[in-house]
């Protein structure tokens, strides 16, 4: 037996140096491939195809400083992502109800602007939204903004109809109705259409709401979130719960594609950029929202996302028709009769992702 | 009619497979009319940044993944024949087999974000993990055929305890080492659940990176991307097939 | 030869299968640090029930059809004895999922290619669509072991029942299904558990109009953020699975 245990530990001697080796070997064959040769990197989370891609390399090259991009689908995805701490980013990008509610619960830093010069280029107009959510502007960095409304293929779909929310009840439409995935977007319609706020939390507003979102389900074609512009371009629907800026992104491909924010309100967003608790790099991050705010970085952006951009350098760069496009730049009565998304405390979201998941389980009879 | 009903099925399974193909040549990105042959979505496959490192991470994470697992699989069936517990313990590693994938994945993901980072190194851990199972799966039936008296008789003969597991044992078993080895590595390319809740920032396989692009819109590269995978597994399974044929011969 | 070969291998299970399991048991019998069982009750409640229940019946009826497909084409297989064609029927099961899945969206769509062709109603975005795309992914589970099954029983066996005066039926239920028995049984372990847990192709074809009770476990973990719930109705499909193997297993011996 005494030679076989010899034998046992030479595999042992040969094996766990080989697992060690190859262990190793893969770390830091990994690492290349997420941090190539440069030190500083920073890890940044954006939504889903929200940044043209080419700033990121352009970014990389100027700076050094190597950027590890992340995507998520919905800020609720976003927050459990953040909130799990498995991942320290650096640098989010998230909707304006989201921030705030990060902000209460004490999981952002201040930005130093004297880092972030191109700041100023930011349009002291579309400040009215960050106080919203940042009173004290002293945390967040504006990216894009928008209004959120109806995205109809006027072959199909009478313009007169989707003056109103009530368009996504008509039972013409059926099986033609794209709604947001996500479950404050789709109560917009539901509340203004009751004439509440859409930041109603109490739970007679709640039961109402969930009572028209079941009966809408029934004329659905689906639940989408990014893909729903692609559904309406494809025409494989005719009507879509859209951002502006999916909607102008629809457009362009599809010219029977028409957008209408309705005339019972609606919900004014705002995406912006804000450094988490958990930065490592904030000088770095702070390089990168400054790289951001450069106009010509900016336009470039703006050209691929094209959303809303508060950037007057941007603004300045267009001509006249683009400058007048109400779905790129709305009005300011649109303006004036949408309301701000808040944050919820953590008990009426609950209520809320308990009519989300009512809403999936009801199946019409 | 058995041919009719052969081809029915065939054509069941084939004509979802034949629309990527086509659409893969398609020249307008929104397949509502053909526009055209093109190449160009071939052309992005291999210049994407995003694809490409999906390849890569998929190509090391499957290949060092198969590589440790079968290691540990087959030290493992080899060690396990003298053991007592050897029933519990082939029982536990037949967890990941027999577990939703869901629930695999997520309590790979508690236990790690417990002690680290998700990263890509969580995501190696996981698919050794959840291979283990199908390397003894066909490493254990090859033992099972072998007997110790070999081994010994090659002691006895004056043959060191290394080289005689070389000569005598490694050669047995080795057809088995590689069917598991293989199918190892073809579950962690396939593997979606697993991969999605252990990644951690940026880390994409083929299959979550094909995911997060579908959940984004549409991506015609990601036709051309399976036509490419299609042929490759075309390719593989030919020349596998062409071994056993020349093996049996 | 020695069993401190297995050392390694039984660290690696106990520390990343026996451990992750506590972890989830322990999130699962928990809230706020507190023992609790409501995490698992909690599957009792409508939300989670109708998913589970939807799961199941769309997971049996997946076995069936898939069961119903390849019994008679493993039969079909079986006589024609030609390597090249079982070859065929296996090559789609390597085929990544995620992308056969997107295939069928592009067919199902009400502008996909079906709709086109035969002009009738898009079904993507139903619990059909989501049941069309589970057979698929899975039939192949099913094929091969039903195929090995039936390659394997002697054809003399067959003759001597022929000779005996058996007709054809007799011979399919007196030998070939029974003689299969063992391969039926594992194509239906094999088409059941990934159908009742998944929640890619519920995702992808239901349009978010299928609620899964895979579907609801993602998004307690990566949406509303309740890791506590989600591991107890995670706790709960575990044992569903398991025992549900379990009884068709003590089924086979």
């Amino acid at each position: 037996m005494k030679k076989q245990d010899g034998f046992v530990q030479k595999i042992i001697v040969i094996i766990i140096p080989m697992i060690c080796v190859l262990g190793w070997l893969l770390y830091f064959g990994m690492h290349r491939v997420e941090t190539e040769e440069h030190g500083a990197s920073i890890t940044v989370l954006n939504y889903g195809d929200y940044i043209e891609r080419e700033v990121l390399s352009d970014f990389e090259e100027q700076t050094g400083i190597h950027v590890v991009y992340e995507e998520y689908e919905t800020p609720e995805t976003m927050y459990a992502k953040y909130k799990s701490k498995s991942i320290s980013y650096d640098l989010i990008c998230t909707s304006e109800y989201m921030i705030e509610k990060l902000i209460s619960e004490d999981e952002v830093l201040p930005i130093h602007p004297q880092n972030i010069p191109n700041l100023s280029y930011i349009d002291e107009k579309y400040y009215s939204i960050v106080d919203a959510f940042d009173p004290d502007r002293s945390y967040t960095v504006p990216y894009f903004l928008g209004t959120v409304g109806l995205l109809y293929n006027t072959k199909a779909v009478d313009p007169k109809d989707v003056k109103s929310w009530s368009a996504l009840w008509m039972e013409k439409y059926k099986n033609q109705i794209i709604m947001e995935n996500s479950v404050r977007d789709c109560l917009i319609p539901a509340f203004c259409l009751q004439g509440r706020s859409i930041n109603a939390t109490d739970q007679p507003s709640l039961d109402e709401a969930l009572a028209l979102l079941e009966e809408q389900k029934r004329l659905n074609y689906a639940y989408l979130s990014d893909d729903a512009m692609y559904e309406m371009i494809m025409e494989n629907a005719n009507m879509a719960l859209i951002y502006s800026g999916e909607a102008n992104a629809a457009k362009l491909q599809n010219e029977n594609l028409a957008y209408s924010v309705p005339k019972e309100g609606s919900n004014l967003w705002m995406d912006a950029w804000f450094v988490p608790k958990t930065c490592t790099h904030q000088k770095e991050a702070e390089a990168f929202l400054d790289f951001l705010c450069d106009p010509e970085v900016a336009y470039q952006n703006w050209d691929y996302v094209y959303y809303t951009t508060p950037n007057v350098g941007v603004y300045e760069m267009l001509d006249k028709e683009d400058q007048e496009d109400r779905t790129m730049f709305p009005s300011e009565e649109v303006l004036e009769r949408c309301e701000v998304f808040h944050a919820l405390p953590d008990e009426d979201m609950r209520r809320y992702n308990d009519l989300w998941k009512q809403l999936k389980v009801y199946y019409a009879k | 009619m058995k041919k009719a009903y052969i081809g029915l099925i065939l054509a069941f399974l084939y004509i979802p497979i034949l629309v990527l193909i086509v659409l893969s040549f398609n020249n307008s990105k929104y397949y509502v009319s053909f526009g055209g042959w093109t190449l160009r979505w071939y052309k992005r496959v291999f210049t994407d940044e995003t694809i490409r490192t999906a390849i890569l991470s998929t190509a090391l994470i499957s290949m060092a993944s198969a590589l440790i697992s079968t290691i540990l699989g087959t030290l493992g069936a080899i060690g396990l024949r003298k053991l007592r517990i050897k029933r519990v313990a082939l029982a536990i590693s037949d967890i990941p087999l027999l577990n939703p994938d869901i629930v695999t994945g997520v309590s790979m993901m508690l236990l790690f974000v417990r002690f680290t980072e998700l990263n890509t190194m969580t995501v190696l851990l996981a698919h050794i993990t959840f291979e283990i199972p199908y390397v003894l799966l066909n490493v254990s039936p090859a033992l099972l055929a072998w007997d110790d008296d070999l081994y010994h008789a090659a002691l006895d003969l004056g043959a060191g305890s290394a080289y005689a597991f070389w000569r005598v044992v490694f050669p047995e078993i080795f057809p088995g080492i590689l069917s598991g080895f293989l199918m190892a590595m073809t579950m962690s390319i396939d593997d979606f659940s697993i991969t999605y809740f252990t990644r951690g920032a940026g880390v994409n396989t083929l299959s979550t990176m094909i995911y997060t692009e579908l959940k984004r819109g549409v991506n015609p590269a990601m036709y051309a991307l399976s036509t490419l995978l299609f042929l490759a597994v075309f390719v593989l399974l030919v020349l596998n097939n062409y071994r056993e044929d020349a093996a049996r011969r | 030869m020695s069993k401190r070969l297995a050392y390694p291998y039984l660290a690696w299970i106990v520390g990343f299968i026996i451990i992750p399991i506590l972890f989830i048991c322990y999130y699962g019998l928990t809230r706020d640090g507190h023992f609790t069982f409501s995490n698992i009750a909690a599957i009792t409640e409508n939300v989670h029930w109708i998913p589970l229940v939807l799961s199941v019946r769309l997971s049996l009826i997946c076995v069936v059809i898939c069961l119903l497909i390849s019994i008679p084409l493993g039969l079909a297989l079986r006589s024609i004895r030609s390597r090249f064609l079982v070859f065929l029927f296996m090559m789609p099961m390597w085929m990544n999922t995620v992308l056969s899945i997107l295939a069928w969206k592009l067919l199902l769509g009400t502008n996909g290619i079906i709709g086109r062709l035969f002009h009738v109603r898009s079904i993507l975005n139903t619990q059909l669509a989501t049941e069309i795309g589970m057979v698929y992914d899975l039939l192949p589970f099913a094929i091969i072991p039903i195929y090995n099954a039936f390659a394997s029983i002697d054809d003399s066996i067959i003759d001597a029942a022929y000779d005996l005066g058996a007709d054809r039926a007799q011979v399919l239920t007196k030998i070939m299904l029974p003689g299969a028995k063992a391969g039926i049984l594992s194509a239906v372990v094999m088409v059941f558990v990934p159908a009742l847990t998944s929640f890619v192709i519920s995702d992808m074809l239901g349009g978010g109009k299928v609620s899964l009770i895979g579907n609801v476990i993602e998004q307690e973990f990566t949406n509303s953020m309740d890791w506590n719930l989600g591991s107890g109705l995670g706790m709960v499909l575990m044992v569903f699975v398991l025992l549900s193997t379990m009884l068709l297993r003590g089924g086979e011996s």
